[in-house]
């Protein structure tokens, strides 16, 4: 098997075996439950929308919480050392644990299934329900999320302390969600420039069922981006 | 086997490596001496390709270990010091992991873990959780991890620390029989260890090299011995200590004497330094001409350890900062 796999398999089998995991992911189906089941017995509507309308809020969150102990509990008991001597490059290691991270995610998603799969069975008879947004929703979900738990691997890196790693990954993934909010009071370039930065911004638009290069491309790189500077965190852990 | 060259590394304004250099031939067993903060674990690390180092180079066969890091860590078993591990894994769990980080083949896989869980004894435990584990069965699971993948080389960071005197002597004779065909290269406080399992010591204080050689050698140096000796009068009674004193210190071959433990009333205890001439047949013969009985003749060699406080002995003129 190849070693990158190696750690992904045995980091997703230790968050399954840790307590965390199940508060974490409790919460997130406990809060994405109610988003859903609101919607539907209190507004008397059978959809999707609210649900992914407040997924980002969520996976600002349920990401950092996710990835807080990936780097940082490896610092504190000492075994980041014997990773690191391991025969393997350190952006193998980096990506093992965030392959994990994304399979974490993931799981809770599937965990939701449930949900869209009610409102096509709630449809009236004879119309057709369209699967394609909610498609296209959740494949947005996991490029929200990886973009995301790329940024709280860098937060779990630079800390020993996990409660530090989730505080500091919460405020980054959070200020990249929130930076669009005020787009409407500044002056159209900017706020165009702002609102590109924003993971929400993007989101909506793949959540529409739009497939554009440009919202892929900007996850991409920001996946890339957090994954690159935890590999340098994990160089700078050598000096 | 190993070549380190000019090694120095700093942390912020400590420097714990200054120019160390050294060669390990195939085969050799080597003890690492030095006090806490001389540089061993420093150096351990920068082999085993944990830390970069600030300055110099080490080089496992022809490689270069910051350079071909994943080859040269391929060559290497490493033990770091307090023995970090996956506390909640199962220890089979974790060692079929170490197997797969290692890139063992998936067909030489089972056996190679069966051959290190025979040899560290973890037959009994390979279902436990690391975390439930004693800390000699920790130590062990540790070593099996070490060689799991049958490595030329092996880095031990103090691998009897903390451990009580039986698990001690079962870890030293694996390593003994380990060392018969593998290069290795072990930290330790405990000098009787080296003496023991080395086959040559290297002293660093200080971050530098202050001595290298066969164990034996450096405690068989020219420097001569002590010899602790208990006498008292042919009467029993009545000795006159400074007396007896000064007749051994005329004793010929003897440098100095000390005051050490009587045995009772009536006896004195003194420790004699001697250089190269043995002094033992003139201490008789002194010893009948003052009319006393020698009740105890003990001669001891200059020990590893009075080598070991000679060399590291912290130099009075400056605290070890940087330079």
């Amino acid at each position: 098997m190849n070693p990158t796999l190696a750690i992904a398999k045995r980091e997703f089998r230790t968050f399954f075996s840790s307590p965390i995991a199940y508060i974490v992911l409790g919460g997130f189906l406990l809060v994405a439950g109610w988003l859903y089941f609101g919607t539907l017995f209190l507004a008397g509507q059978a959809s999707m929308r609210a649900f992914f309308a407040i997924a980002p809020v969520l996976f600002v969150v349920f990401a950092p919480a996710v990835t807080m102990r990936s780097i940082a509990e490896e610092r504190k008991s000492g075994t980041l050392e014997l990773l690191l001597t391991m025969p393997l490059k350190d952006w193998e290691v980096v990506t093992g644990k965030f392959l994990a991270a994304l399979g974490m995610v993931a799981v809770g998603l599937v965990w939701t299934l449930p949900y869209p799969f009610t409102v096509a069975s709630l449809t009236a008879p004879g119309v057709a329900f369209d699967w394609g947004p909610v498609a296209a929703g959740y494949l947005g979900l996991l490029l929200m999320a990886s973009s995301f738990l790329a940024m709280g691997l860098w937060a779990s890196a630079m800390s020993r302390n996990q409660i530090v790693g989730f505080i500091v990954g919460l405020l980054l993934c959070f200020s990249f969600y929130f930076v669009d909010k005020f787009a409407i009071l500044l002056p159209e370039s900017i706020g165009q420039a702002v609102e590109y930065l924003s993971v929400d911004f993007h989101f909506e638009n793949i959540a529409r069922g739009v497939l554009d290069t440009r919202d892929l491309l900007f996850y991409g790189s920001l996946t890339a981006a957090g994954l690159v500077l935890t590999t340098r965190s994990l160089a700078a852990a050598r000096q | 086997m190993i070549r380190i060259e000019g090694l120095s590394k700093s942390f912020g304004t400590t420097q714990a490596l200054r120019g160390l250099s050294f060669e390990v031939s195939k085969g050799q067993v080597v003890g690492f001496l030095g006090p806490n903060g001389a540089g061993k674990s420093t150096t351990m690390k920068i082999l085993a390709g944990f830390l970069v180092p600030t300055s110099g180079h080490a080089y496992v066969g022809e490689r270069d270990v910051g350079v071909d890091t994943v080859a040269t860590r391929r060559m290497i078993g490493y033990l770091p010091e307090n023995n970090p591990l996956y506390e909640e894994m199962m220890v089979v769990d974790f060692l079929a992991f170490i197997a797969e980080v290692r890139q063992v083949p998936a067909d030489l896989r089972a056996e190679r873990i069966r051959v290190a869980v025979d040899r560290c004894g973890l037959k009994s435990v390979l279902g436990k959780d690391i975390g439930q584990l004693s800390k000699g069965f920790r130590q062990r699971v540790g070593l099996a991890q070490a060689i799991l993948h049958d490595p030329e080389i092996l880095i031990l960071d103090e691998p009897t620390s903390g451990l009580d005197p039986n698990q001690i002597a079962e870890i030293r004779g694996l390593i003994k029989e380990l060392g018969r065909e593998k290069t290795v290269i072990l930290s330790t406080h405990i000098l009787s260890e080296v003496q023991s399992t080395c086959s040559r010591v290297l002293i660093i204080n200080d971050g530098k090299l202050v001595a290298d050689d066969a164990p034996e050698r450096l405690t068989l140096g020219a420097e001569g011995g002590v010899i602790t000796v208990v006498v008292g009068t042919r009467l029993g009674v009545g000795l006159d200590e400074a007396k007896v004193r000064q007749a051994l210190a005329g004793v010929a071959g003897v440098t100095s004497v000390e005051s050490a433990d009587a045995e009772g009333p009536g006896t004195a205890g003194f420790k004699l330094r001697y250089g190269r001439d043995d002094p033992r047949r003139e201490l008789f013969e002194a010893a009948v001409k003052n009319e006393l009985v020698l009740l105890e003749v003990r001669r001891q060699h200059v020990s590893l350890e009075e080598t070991f406080r000679k060399l590291t002995a912290t130099d009075p003129s400056g605290p070890r900062a940087a330079a």
